[in-house]
């Protein structure tokens, strides 16, 4: 009988599969334990840890990873990396965006190139490739994922993709297999991620003189996709411990309306 | 106990609408003078807290509609681009939506439990039970539809593997499974047609729900609240007016229920959710673990448990089914737990069995506890909880029934009799 999707198929052969992987030695490692300032109910992002990341995802992790639902203008934006918005007009206007079909109806030049125009603050993050296939092309057949909401999608969140980034340039237990064009990154589940060592001490020159060491690389560019996944964090905690002290409040007094109501009656 | 009306309309324009349409009556009579066994505990704020529930996701779904779009490729980003980030306050509304669910689903089983600890399923009450196990089903059904329509993995595997569920039938009559899964999909996958008919269902099924909330407050004001001692309220010393004894406590203890949502809402807004969700439905992708929502978990591991498609699937809906019975099942006289030693017992071992079971079924299916030298396969626990779910209600019901022997019942709400003694009443 050919069922379209036997569930038990999905449910026991998938486990099978990480049963077969962990004998491999290809458990990932849990993640590093990270304090995070945006960590508990008053938790907030540092503004300047936000910049520098913006800068290390720019200049790095764009070449191949995209970040769609994030706008130029989120940048500008309350909670977020604190740029004004002049310097975001400026950052859009640096990225050369797919143009919208000029009066000839065209969005090829005469050559057949793709026309494009400097972006603005309503656009969102461009594209990293024209397409997945491109993508794959270039990077061994493995598509690299969305930044925008990475930390949320991922177990482990800010602390999981920190171990990753700094979970490079180990040397696997004796007997582990690399594939080839793999690399060896203990906190990836099966060990063997197509993500060549994205940071390296001096990948970039942080303007306000932080030593650009992969740590610190790798906090700055975990705070700002944590951004990214929930840029309305700051606000949240805000507006919560307002309604936290209105509704305790609230509940004092309901408190002692019930009280007062059955004193006669218990 | 509904009794005789006594509202007596104050103005001439009240008097006017009483002759027209008693609405006001009404009102008073359900909500103000309503009389109510004065023993009620904690427990008994459920009913009141799950209607506030129902009125918190309708009114946040309806908001979250006007911007959601009903279409697989544009789904994801609708939420979590345009909802999530471009809408005012759009992240708050979906955060209260999401846990709201959860919220939903803590406050019913809370009230499951409590009906079946005090018996609140026994002679007068069978319909309103009915009733109680259909809202239930259809919250289970409203909660997978909207768990779908953000179209995230788990919303696209989830609905997957769930609607596969009906291709077991294929085993009884061939093709049988198979055309029920198409024709529910809309298609020959899960894709755009299974996503719009899950969200135009999505918005049906509340107002459903609310129509059989409606028929089920009005079984319950015709023989009046069950209380915790089980017994019938036997005059005017009994009870309290609704207004203002139930209204103040039930305010009071649904402030603290709302204090535990806004904590989930503000501080953890995806401590119930499965960070899978937080990537675009991909169907040539399977996430490594396929797990429904908390709620579900216990009839998954049901599911799960049994290693024939066929008969996991009807395992699955008898566990649901079973609920229906529940009124004819119990044999015994008395109603509340509090007077019924053994069953007590039994009660308290239910509700650890569907704690074990939500547990084992969000664990990988070749999980094992390490006892010692010992590794036991949870899937054994799974089904040892399984049999005794089915054991608890087909036969410890009836049998504990007959051959307990339940303490003294007090003479009345007023003048509860503490006997400690086995003596029949």
């Amino acid at each position: 009988m050919k069922l379209a999707l036997p569930i038990y198929a999905l449910a026991l052969g998938l486990s099978l599969g990480t049963a077969a992987a962990a004998a491999d030695n290809g458990a990932a490692l849990p993640p590093k334990d990270v304090s995070w300032p945006s960590n508990g109910p008053f938790g907030t992002y540092d503004r300047g840890t936000l910049q520098r990341g913006f800068q290390v995802y720019k200049e790095v992790c764009s070449a191949c990873h995209n970040m769609n639902l994030v706008a130029f203008h989120d940048l500008a934006a309350p909670g977020g990396p604190g740029f004004t918005e002049a310097q975001a007009k400026a950052i859009a206007a640096g990225y050369k965006m797919p143009a919208e079909p000029n009066d000839k109806g065209d969005i090829f030049d005469e050559k057949g190139n793709r026309l494009t125009r400097p972006g603005i603050l309503a656009d969102h993050f461009p594209p990293a490739f024209p397409n997945e296939e491109a993508a794959r092309m270039a990077n061994g057949g493995a598509l690299p994922p969305d930044l925008s909401l990475i930390i949320k999608a991922r177990q482990g969140g800010p602390n999981y993709v920190y171990s990753l980034l700094t979970g490079f340039g180990q040397k696997p237990p004796h007997g582990f297999a690399v594939q080839e064009g793999k690399y060896y990154n203990p906190y990836f589940a099966g060990r063997n991620i197509s993500m060549p060592p994205p940071l390296m001490r001096g990948s970039v020159s942080f303007a306000d003189g932080t030593p650009s060491t992969v740590a610190n690389e790798a906090t700055a560019v975990v705070t700002y996709l944590a951004w990214a996944s929930e840029p309305n964090l700051e606000e949240r905690h805000r507006v919560g411990f307002e309604v936290m002290a209105f509704l305790i409040l609230l509940a004092g007094l309901l408190f002692l309306s019930y009280r007062q109501i059955w004193k006669d009656e218990h | 106990m509904a009794g005789q009306s006594t509202y007596v309309p104050a103005t001439g324009l009240s008097r006017w609408l009483d002759q027209r349409l008693p609405i006001l009556r009404l009102m008073h009579d359900t909500m103000t003078t309503f009389p109510t066994p004065r023993n009620l505990n904690v427990w008994y704020t459920f009913g009141g807290i799950l209607t506030f529930c129902l009125g918190v996701q309708i009114v946040s779904g309806i908001v979250l509609a006007m911007h959601y779009v009903p279409n697989a490729g544009l789904a994801f980003s609708s939420v979590e681009g345009g909802i999530m980030r471009e809408v005012n306050y759009g992240w708050l509304i979906r955060y209260i939506h999401s846990n709201g669910a959860s919220m939903f689903f803590l406050a019913v089983y809370i009230h499951m439990f409590r009906g079946l600890y005090y018996g609140s399923y026994k002679a007068p009450r069978e319909i309103i039970w009915i009733l109680g196990v259909l809202l239930y089903l259809l919250m289970m059904a409203t909660a997978f539809f909207g768990y779908v329509l953000p179209w995230g993995q788990m919303s696209f595997w989830g609905a997957t593997v769930i609607t596969s569920l009906f291709s077991a039938f294929d085993q009884l009559i061939p093709h049988l499974g198979t055309t029920i899964t198409t024709w529910l999909w809309g298609d020959f996958a899960v894709g755009d047609a299974t996503l719009n008919r899950f969200f135009s269902l999505h918005y049906l099924l509340p107002f459903a729900i609310a129509a059989v909330v409606g028929l089920h407050i009005w079984a319950l004001h015709v023989p009046g609240n069950n209380n915790p001692l089980g017994i019938d309220v036997k005059g005017p010393q009994d009870t309290v007016p609704f207004h203002p004894y139930y209204t103040a406590k039930d305010a009071f203890y649904l402030s603290l229920f709302v204090i535990l949502f806004a904590g989930f809402v503000f501080f953890a807004p995806n401590f119930f959710g499965n960070p899978d969700n937080y990537t675009q439905a991909n169907p040539l992708v399977t996430p490594t673990e396929i797990v429904p929502e908390w709620y579900l978990l216990p009839f998954y591991a049901m599911l799960r448990a049994i290693p024939q498609k066929l008969i996991g699937v009807l395992v699955l809906f008898g566990a649901l089914l079973t609920l229906l019975f529940i009124p004819w099942l119990d044999t015994s006289k008395v109603r509340s737990c509090r007077f019924r030693p053994l069953m007590k017992q039994c009660f308290w071992v239910l509700a650890l069995d569907c704690v074990l079971l939500g547990y084992v079924g969000s664990q990988t299916t070749d999980a094992a506890l390490n006892l010692g030298s010992m590794q036991l396969p949870l899937v054994w626990l799974a089904r040892l909880g399984t049999a005794y779910y089915f054991a608890f209600f087909w036969v410890i019901m009836p049998v504990v029934g007959w051959i307990e022997k339940p303490k003294a019942l007090p003479e009345s709400i007023a003048k509860p009799v503490l006997a400690t003694t086995g003596e029949r009443t």
